[in-house]
């Protein structure tokens, strides 16, 4: 299963800009490379990125195969209210993953 | 001195032959790729017919990679970032890749900044454009040139 790496601030003052840190293990095969044989590889990547907090949507990415192998993200938010923050990643073949964090907001 | 002069004449061979591999590698490793047309046709079909103005938006990306497997991208806009103006949505789009498109990224006033970092890919050397959707309906955009000596994308295994 792909790992994910993530990095939010466990403690933030309330209406502080926190950045937030993504990084999931994925091969992201662009689909236009061919094997050895010459047989096309096909497609296999992750195609969206939605981050929420406290359930609402904060960020939103498309991604496309010029994305880099293991996708990574620095976005930020501003530190509302205390809760959990959740990352969802999915792609070709079915691909979900998710991650979530707890922010304390003081 | 017979021997020097086939010596001499050996290298020659060689370095014709080479040339003719290097160069029959080159034409196999060319692919369709993204023509500045088609970057245009990708970036008309996030802005429609709205007039796209240059500046607001700070493309950070390094003039000279080696590898462009991965190359780190940073985008910014000028934004308040309030309810009332801010960023919608930010398209990155690229010249020479087998596709145009690169990333969208989604925002909104919760982001507090409108500021995003990733790592992307790079064919070849090219002009990098972002664009950024605000919440009035403005385009703004900004450029970046690249110079990539090692492709990424197209290589076979």
């Amino acid at each position: 299963m792909a790992s994910a790496l993530i990095n939010v601030p466990k403690k933030a003052k309330f209406g502080d800009v926190i950045e937030i840190k993504t990084l999931i293990s994925h091969i992201m095969e662009t689909g236009f490379r061919h094997s050895t044989t010459g047989v096309p590889i096909p497609r296999d990547i992750i195609t969206s990125f939605v981050c929420t907090y406290n359930n609402e949507e904060i960020f939103r990415a498309v991604l496309y195969p010029a994305i880099a192998a293991n996708p990574f993200f620095i976005f930020t938010t501003i530190a509302t209210e205390s809760g959990t923050i959740e990352f969802t990643w999915q792609g070709d073949n079915g691909f979900l993953a998710t991650a979530s964090a707890t922010i304390t907001v003081e | 001195m017979s021997k020097s002069r086939k010596t001499a004449a050996t290298r020659r061979q060689f370095l014709a032959v080479a040339g003719g591999v290097a160069s029959s590698a080159f034409v196999s490793v060319r692919h369709a790729s993204a023509t500045p047309a088609s970057m245009a046709s990708a970036i008309r079909q996030v802005t429609g017919e709205a007039v796209v103005q240059p500046g607001k938006v700070q493309l950070d990306v390094p003039p000279l990679v080696e590898n462009g497997n991965t190359v780190s991208l940073m985008v910014s806009v000028t934004s308040p970032m309030t309810t009332a103006d801010y960023v919608k949505s930010i398209h990155i789009f690229n010249e020479k890749n087998p596709q145009p498109n690169v990333v969208a990224f989604h925002l909104g006033p919760r982001a507090g900044r409108a500021q995003v970092s990733t790592r992307i890919r790079l064919a070849d050397t090219q002009t990098v454009v972002a664009i950024a959707r605000m919440s009035d309906g403005s385009l703004w955009s900004a450029k970046a040139d690249v110079i990539v000596t090692l492709a990424a994308c197209v290589e076979d295994l």
